[in-house]
């Protein structure tokens, strides 16, 4: 979404960068002093060239900048892109839960637990396509709707972490109620417990809890599904300034069919105070369908989460009275992008359990199933595919609840983590459960075993809430924007170099380390427990390496790179296997420090884990500096402009026709 | 009438948990064991909660007899609607050997102390099958008692108890106060829905102990040794009747 409306900006499509000749990479090593004083140009340049970007759509990022520039950032991720190590947030593995939080979380596992297996049936929501009635009502009662809305406003008032623990039940049974709970409060009145003033809480917060309202999220059009930023629903103030007139269609929408209650994202015109002329920003309200002109299509027929109501709504010259604006005038996508940011953890914590669902049932097949005379999961097969179906579950709880316990603890900053979280967790359910439909053979198959159900349901995750393309990109181009401006202050080091002496020949002493393949004593031991020392080794050498690669990235691209798809792509999955690799360290060293029963086992994961992830991030980097694989992006460009030139393949058939 | 039931509940390892053996062979491995209220016993607070809020009663007390533990199964007792809860503690050793014989005991004086109209308890535990609480403590408190009820209702100071017996279903009306045990069709236990759970949180469970009620709780059994049942063994299969004899005739058994 902030991508294309950047390559529209004709603030950044004028300026081309110039590499000068002198630096060109091999000169790089001797001249070290030379490479520093070049990123003046570039490295400030791909700074200035996100930060227009985000000033450009007026974002909530631009919110952040000027946090990530002021303060030193605590966040991991954006550390890694510096070639840094930030354990503020990552060591030790947070324990967000008080003693009374914990007895009370407790306490409510059983009771939902049990609702799921005895009252919920996900087969029968499927085949109907809706929830069931009685079960709907009963999670009503149980209070499943208004988990994080405060007590004293008629909900359980669950910190992030609890929540995450009871999702994880849900997303075990059905992930269509799971949706249903999830675009109602995760998404659907979040803008309102997040950005809404004491009168809007108390006016809807109530109902919303007790589902007596449901609440839906509406931002997707026709037009407008990644991008954003392009939305075309409008919201006019009137002359009085007493209401809005807002029209506009939205498709897609969760709960679009059943919802009261709709955070609704519109342009508003409104004037710049500097320049003094009109400018579209989008804005957030509360609209209520009692408003009148809120309509909504029949619900959509999907290929899963059936369960969960889909539709399409529209607004016909719907009145909003103008206390239901939502955050400030011209601030909604930063409400938007908030309130996105804001639940998904949930979506990992989520498919955890779904993950320990579908393991169970394939697990269950393979201690059981002879063939050839032996229980089929003696063979090497089978057990590969149970060993990374393990993996990738603990890796996905364990980034769950390292995000739960971060923000719980007060972080600010955790949205490339949430964003790389969504990322694995609904790429890795998927691989998992596809696992497990083959390890189960012919019955994976059936419609009886539950998971093809469990499969169809999850492609959505892949899609939803920021594409896991989008993401990728935005993962890495907040990380290049935080690294590009460690390099901005380092060139403001360099007009005052005899004054910062000390700190410039460290920098240039780091640089020529690292190009000679030298350790720059970026370490992990001490932090990690001494068992795991050398997985966390492993992973201090690949962040190392991975700072390298983006400062080299930076100063070949500079502003460009923002339009370097295949490198950002690749950029992010290093980053997200880093931050794999650093959660399971984590967590790993918990259980050891704890010496749990399992903690060998947990050792046996990480070490497993940490060494795959190594191989992978060297190899992504080789990849990101190699002139082959440049050669390679160009080759796919061309066969991408060839078919679509083409409507389809251009190979002629293989037969001639 | 004071309008108070009380109601026991009973704190076991959940129903789908597969047991094993301690490897002494002096009891059931509990450590680290789901553990729940007794199916019976929930269908006992139920009946006591519907009874509440048809207004035949003012206030439900759920009790139980153990550990720190047992609180959690209270909880849940005052999560499904019960007003406040009575912890007896009871552990260790005297825990390991506390049967029905002393819980009715304890139950006894509780009912007293607290001037119960009912006292209702689950028909029998799903750990030790021993079906006999209920009728020890109307026993020793010299109350009618309405054992495996599967419909009650009060009518003035009398109880309507319909009972399922070997025959078939029995009624009976007995005075008050009297002591009834549930049995599994008297109605459906309702989910604790976690506002009630939250709500559950500011009642109020107090503490004693089985001295504090001049209750002596030793025990008159010594349990000498816990067994898993014999393995199943494999059947034969036979071709004709008269083999089946012949089998029957080699094994002894006819």
């Amino acid at each position: 979404m902030l991508l294309r409306k950047v390559s529209q900006s004709s603030a950044l499509c004028g300026s081309i960068l110039r590499i000068p000749a002198g630096l060109s990479r091999g000169q790089r090593h001797a001249g070290a002093v030379v490479a520093v004083q070049n990123p003046r140009l570039y490295a400030s340049q791909a700074a200035e060239a996100v930060l227009e970007k985000t000033a450009a759509v007026g974002s909530n990022t631009a919110a952040k900048v000027e946090k990530t520039i002021s303060t030193e950032s605590k966040s991991y991720a954006v550390n890694i892109f510096k070639g840094q190590i930030e354990t503020a947030q990552v060591f030790p593995y947070p324990s967000a839960l008080n003693e009374e939080q914990e007895q009370f979380l407790r306490e409510l596992v059983g009771p939902v637990d049990k609702f799921f297996l005895e009252v919920n049936d996900a087969a029968k929501n499927d085949a109907l396509e809706k929830v069931e009635d009685d079960t709907m009502q009963g999670l009503k009662e149980m209070g499943a709707f208004g988990l994080q809305v405060p007590s004293d406003l008629g909900g359980l008032g669950l910190s992030n972490t609890q929540y995450a623990r009871l999702v994880e039940i849900v997303g075990t049974y059905d992930l269509g109620v799971g949706i249903t709970l999830g675009a109602h409060q995760s998404i659907g009145f979040k803008g309102i417990l997040l950005f809404g003033n004491p009168a809007q809480k108390e006016k809807y917060l109530p109902k919303l809890a007790t589902a007596e309202t449901i609440a839906a999220f509406c931002l997707t059009e026709p037009a407008s599904g990644s991008d954003a930023a392009s939305i075309k629903t409008t919201a006019v103030q009137s002359s009085c300034g007493k209401f809005f007139t807002l029209n506009g269609s939205k498709i897609w929408i969760s709960n679009g069919g059943l919802a009261e209650i709709f955070t609704v994202f519109a342009k508003t015109p409104m004037k710049d105070p500097k320049t003094g002329e009109m400018k579209d920003k989008i804005s957030a309200f509360v609209v209520e369908r009692s408003f009148g002109g809120v309509t909504s299509g029949p619900p959509e027929k999907k290929m899963g989460i059936k369960a969960s109501n889909t539709a399409e709504v529209y607004f016909d010259n719907v009145r909003v009275p103008a206390d239901c604006l939502l955050g400030e005038l011209g601030e909604g996508f930063k409400v938007a992008m908030n309130i996105l940011n804001n639940g998904r953890f949930g979506m990992a914590a989520a498919l955890s359990g779904t993950m320990k669902g579908v393991i169970n049932k394939a697990v269950d097949h393979a201690a059981n199933r002879t063939q050839f005379g032996n229980k089929i999961h003696n063979y090497g097969v089978i057990q590969e595919k149970v060993a990374r179906m393990a993996m990738l579950q603990y890796v996905t709880e364990s980034m769950a609840y390292m995000i739960s316990g971060n923000m719980d603890s007060g972080a600010k900053e955790f949205q490339i983590e949430a964003a790389i979280s969504k990322i694995f967790a609904s790429e890795a359910a998927w691989t998992v459960t596809d696992e497990c439909v083959q390890v189960m053979g012919g019955m994976g198959y059936m419609k009886d075993t539950g998971l093809e159900r469990v499969m169809r349901d999850l492609r959505i995750f892949r899609i939803f809430e920021g594409t896991n393309d989008i993401l990728r990109l935005f993962v890495a181009l907040n990380g290049f924007q935080n690294a590009g401006n460690q390099l901005k202050s380092l060139q403001k080091a360099l007009k005052n170099p005899i004054g910062n002496a000390g700190m410039l020949a460290g920098e240039i002493a780091k640089r020529a380390k690292r190009k000679a393949g030298l350790s720059t004593g970026l370490t992990l031991q001490g932090t990690v427990h001494p068992e795991l020392a050398q997985s966390g080794e492993l992973t201090a050498k690949a962040i190392e390496q991975f700072g390298g690669v983006t400062e080299e990235l930076l100063l070949k691209h500079g502003k460009k790179i923002i339009d370097e798809q295949f490198v950002l792509s690749r950029v992010a999955d290093c980053a997200i296997d880093l931050y794999a690799m650093v959660v399971v360290l984590s967590r790993a060293s918990r259980a050891l420090s704890e010496g749990s029963a399992s903690a060998q086992h947990e050792k046996m994961l990480c070490e497993t884990w940490c060494v795959e992830a190594h191989e992978r991030i060297l190899r992504d980097i080789k990849s990101l500096r190699s002139s082959q694989s440049r050669q390679l992006y160009k080759n796919m460009r061309a066969i991408s402009a060839a078919v679509v030139e083409n409507g389809g393949v251009v190979a002629p058939p293989a037969l001639g026709f | 009438m004071s309008g108070r039931v009380l109601v026991g509940v009973k704190r076991v390892i959940d129903y789908a948990v597969k047991i094993r053996v301690k490897p002494d062979n002096s009891g059931v491995v509990t450590d680290g064991v789901k553990h729940s209220m007794n199916p019976f016993c929930e269908i006992a607070v139920e009946e006591a909660v519907k009874l509440k809020e048809k207004k035949f009663i003012k206030e439900v007390v759920a009790v139980s007899c153990g550990p720190q533990q047992a609180q959690e199964t209270i909880r849940t007792a005052l999560a499904m609607g019960a007003d406040r809860g009575i912890h007896v503690e009871v552990t260790g050793k005297d825990y390991d050997t506390l049967g029905p014989l002393q819980v009715s005991k304890i139950f006894a004086a509780l009912a007293k102390k607290e001037d119960a109209q009912l006292l209702i308890l689950g028909k029998q535990a799903i750990d030790d099958d021993c079906n006999q609480t209920g009728q020890m403590t109307a026993a020793l408190l010299d109350w009618p008692q309405g054992t495996f009820a599967s419909e009650v209702s009060l009518e003035g100071d009398k109880i309507k108890v319909v009972r399922e017996i070997d025959g078939g279903l029995e009624t009976i009306k007995i005075n008050t106060p009297a002591v009834l045990t549930a049995d599994l069709r008297l109605n459906t236990p309702r989910y604790a829905t976690l506002p009630n759970i939250m709500k559950a949180k500011k009642k109020k469970i107090a503490q004693v102990k089985p001295a504090d009620l001049g209750v002596d709780i030793t025990s008159r059994l010594e349990v000498l040794r816990v067994d898993e049942p014999p393995q199943r063994l494999a059947g034969v299969t036979v071709e004709t009747v008269d083999d089946l004899v012949a089998k029957l005739k080699e094994s002894g058994t006819i």
